[in-house]
């Protein structure tokens, strides 16, 4: 049985942030979970895969955010509780349907988890999604540990359910990827099948609705703020008179920060757990009641400000400050010693920071970048491409892993801003410029927003390589399924959608299937294509490795090895290659054979054929 | 109750992220308050993998520069990388066996001597246990149960107030069997190693 799935009320657990939201929808009975995966919040709908593989709960790995977003709207208007998860940048594709979604309501308790991620650990920006509730009116609650992000999911369902809206529940990386101690509750039975009652005039928003739809939005919204003033999640600690506004993580640094300056008689804490809307109320109340205020917020002054309105509304005049003391910033996520130095200086409490040890005297080290695995079908695909482009044509690139082929020696990432833009800024790359351009896009990627690029690009008569690296997996994030995979290898049962049907049927006249790891063959479709007047598209498919050895699914194959007497030291291989399976004795190339799968690749490019099989 | 705060570091692959998620679980059946934090992402790509356990009394789930009380490091030149989570009064356990980074396999940087390496890290902190982590998993018979050696020897410094017997006992519910024996060998040839 998973271990999310014991009937244990009471009993204490040491889990993920990200599996306590998963056990907090499975005690609020959640029935229907949909997501596209995205670092930091990629290990909740794993848990509700796993769990629908022994229960009836439904989920599924959705096309894209924007699709599971509907698909979650469609199961929540029904009736069904209903949850669905994204990283922040995720927002941004369900932003269409999450804005008027706001307008119809939903029937069964929907939960939005959105997953940000300050300081960037693996994502294209820290975009500060709080302000999604504001754009939308929904409500947010924002949990600050392993606990609360399983009793505030739960709550997020009743509040749904209550409000007739869909709630965000917002988290950051940091408390996504915590462990702590979490005590379970009972289970709620699901309810998996309702009945859809029709009514037009709130779920079909033409103009007409939607008018009266946006008035009942606002009265929701009044509906939602007498339920912030009074939330047990919003909560005012202390009675002194230095007051501190915080909200996340951030309170968990608060909360040390105090108890570390010895200033407990001297604060009042006002944490905001029930976040948006801002409980104006509380707010006021407290801002009454003490001398000067501090906001410790990550990313953007929102709070900071949103007191600042509340403060010149009621003619409140007392200091309000978060960013600039001392090292508060924008940028980034916070940390305990700076939140600690932030709340000493501005209360003028004297303290002295632990030291760190001195490094100035320590010599450089060696980086250690992140690499493309040895064996992986990209670092071929790249070397065949490079070789019948050569190096002045242009590369947009997409999300995933074949992002690292930024790197050298490789360094074949030109332009990359979201899931998707390979495919439509190759669009604007061509007619702008007479460089050739060769785009690369991931399999999942395709799926998820290349699909339309791809039609664009034939409609528009624009001229230029798409390559779809189709390793049969959504590697990046963890080997999650998508609509192009070999489900029942998975022990799934999602049918299987082809990429080259897919291709010829966008109008793609000139479509080239290649095996990457057969370099010659690849190198000559790659020239066909970047001598075809027109729109060509490669599909280089090849399992990840690693993938493929998860499913079994890894051919036997001898590693490699360097053959002295015949290698004139070239280092084609290791230069223009570069497989962490390669290493260099002295001035010697040599396989490292607990590493190489044998793909074969640097054994084909060797100039002497000095890499062969290793003899049994 | 006194507060400690533990730093891992290490390569992808070597465990350390299963060593602190073991900890935390064993401080947590021992009643110390618990947060484990770890950075997931990049891991499985060779890159740096970093994790914290913070026991007692303490609510933030990660540890500031200079704020280590203990640094556990997997490869001596990412606990050297890592030395600014610490100060002149924090305990380093380091495993000596180098993993040269790719960039320097392939000629564009070199690895510093171990010797230099570990004198480094000795002279800026209280104390540093300096042991072959990798020597004494082969010799517990699985060159993978490293991160079992570098367990015994955090518990064997008498760092942290977790138990011997109450790491062991989560060790033999989390792990399979065929590795139970020497997995437990390996993490008491680290604790003996580090007393």
């Amino acid at each position: 049985m998973h271990k999310l799935l014991k009937d244990a009320p009471g009993s204490h657990f040491l889990l993920l942030g990200n599996e306590a939201i998963a056990r907090g929808a499975l005690e609020a009975g959640v029935a229907f979970a949909t997501c596209y995966p995205g670092t930091p919040s990629s290990e909740i709908p794993e848990q509700f895969l796993n769990i629908s593989r022994e229960t009836d709960l439904y989920f599924e790995y959705s096309v894209n955010e924007k699709v599971a977003m509907e698909v979650a709207a469609g199961a929540a208007t029904a009736g069904l509780r209903t949850i669905v998860t994204m990283k922040h940048v995720g927002l941004n594709v369900a932003a269409d349907p999450l804005m008027t979604l706001a307008y119809v309501g939903v029937k069964g308790g929907m939960v939005i988890v959105n997953a940000d991620d300050p300081s960037l650990f693996s994502s294209q920006n820290e975009q500060d999604n709080r302000y999604y509730a504001r754009l939308s009116g929904l409500p947010m609650l924002e949990p600050t540990n392993t606990q609360e992000m399983k009793d505030f999911t739960i709550a997020a369902f009743d509040l749904s359910e209550k409000l007739e809206l869909p709630v965000i529940l917002r988290t950051t990386t940091r408390i996504n990827h915590i462990r702590g101690d979490v005590a379970f509750g009972a289970l709620k039975p699901r309810k998996t099948k309702d009945v859809f009652k029709k009514n037009p005039f709130r779920f079909v928003t033409v103009p007409a609705v939607s008018r009266n739809l946006h008035k009942m939005l606002l009265e929701k919204f009044d509906k939602a703020l007498a339920i912030a003033n009074d939330s047990p999640f919003n909560s005012v600690t202390g009675t002194g008179p230095w007051g501190i506004v915080t909200s996340g993580v951030s309170y968990d640094y608060v909360l040390d920060a105090v108890k570390d300056l010895h200033i407990e008689d001297k604060v009042s804490i006002l944490r905001l757990g029930f976040s948006w809307p801002m409980p104006k109320a509380l707010c006021k109340g407290f801002m009454k009641k003490v001398d000067k205020v501090l906001v410790v917020e990550e990313l953007e002054p929102i709070v900071e400000n949103d007191l600042r309105a509340i403060a010149q509304e009621e003619g409140i005049s007392i200091k309000i400050k978060g960013k600039g003391v001392a090292g508060l910033s924008r940028l980034f996520e916070y940390d305990p010693g700076m939140v600690r130095q932030a709340v000493a200086t501005y209360f003028s409490k004297e303290y002295k920071a632990p030291v760190p040890v001195d490094l100035s005297a320590v010599p450089p080290l060696p980086g250690r970048p992140p690499n493309l695995c040895a064996g992986c079908p990209h670092r071929a695909t790249y070397y065949a491409i490079k070789q019948a482009f050569g190096k002045d044509a242009i590369h947009p690139t997409d999300i995933g892993c074949y992002t690292l082929g930024l790197l050298p020696p490789i360094s074949m990432a030109d332009f990359l801003i979201c899931m998707g833009s390979s495919v439509s800024s190759a669009c604007g790359f061509s007619r702008a410029t007479d460089q050739k351009v060769a785009a690369f896009i991931g399999d999942s990627t395709f799926f998820h927003s290349g699909i339309t690029g791809l039609i664009n690009a034939v409609h528009n008569n624009h001229k230029f390589t798409l390559v779809i690296l189709d390793n049969g997996t959504t590697a990046m994030t963890g080997h999650q399924p998508n609509p192009g995979v070999d489900a029942k290898a998975m022990g799934l049962d999602g049918t299987r959608v082809s990429i080259v049907e897919i291709v010829r049927a966008c109008g793609v006249k000139d479509i080239h299937v290649v095996k990457p790891f057969k370099v010659a063959k690849t190198i000559e479709a790659a020239k066909a294509a970047r001598d075809y007047d027109g729109l060509s598209v490669i599909i280089s498919e090849e399992y990840c490795p690693m993938f493929a050895k998860a499913i079994g699914e890894r051919k036997k194959s001898r590693p490699f090895q360097v053959n002295h007497g015949k290698c004139k030291n070239h280092r084609d291989c290791i230069n223009l290659i570069a497989c962490p399976a390669m290493y260099l004795d002295g001035e010697q190339v040599e396989i490292k054979k607990d590493l190489c799968i044998g793909c074969s690749v640097c054994a084909q490019i060797c100039p002497e054929n000095a890499i062969l099989p290793l003899k049994e | 109750m006194e507060t400690k705060r533990i730093v891992f570091v290490g390569v992808g692959g070597q465990g350390n992220l299963l060593t602190s998620r073991l900890l935390g679980e064993a401080a947590l059946s021992a009643g110390i308050p618990t947060v484990v934090s770890e950075i997931h992402g990049m891991a499985q790509r060779g890159g740096i993998v970093e994790s914290a356990v913070l026991l007692g009394d303490v609510t933030s789930p990660i540890v500031s520069n200079g704020e280590a009380d203990v640094l556990v490091g997997f490869e001596p030149v990412e606990t050297l990388r890592a030395l600014m989570r610490c100060n002149g009064n924090s305990v380093v356990i380091a495993n000596t066996r180098p993993l040269p980074p790719f960039t320097v396999s392939i000629g564009q940087g070199k690895y510093p001597p171990i010797d230099e390496t570990l004198n480094m890290i000795r002279k800026r902190v209280k104390r540093l246990i300096a042991i072959d982590g990798n020597g004494l998993a082969e010799e517990a018979g699985n060159p993978l149960s490293l991160n079992m050696v570098m367990l015994g020897a955090l518990i064997g410094s008498g760092t942290i107030p977790v138990m011997a017997e109450q790491m062991k006992a989560v060790i033999s519910s989390s792990t399979k069997k065929a590795f139970l024996d020497s997995n437990l060998k390996a993490f008491d040839l680290g604790m003996e190693k580090a007393r």
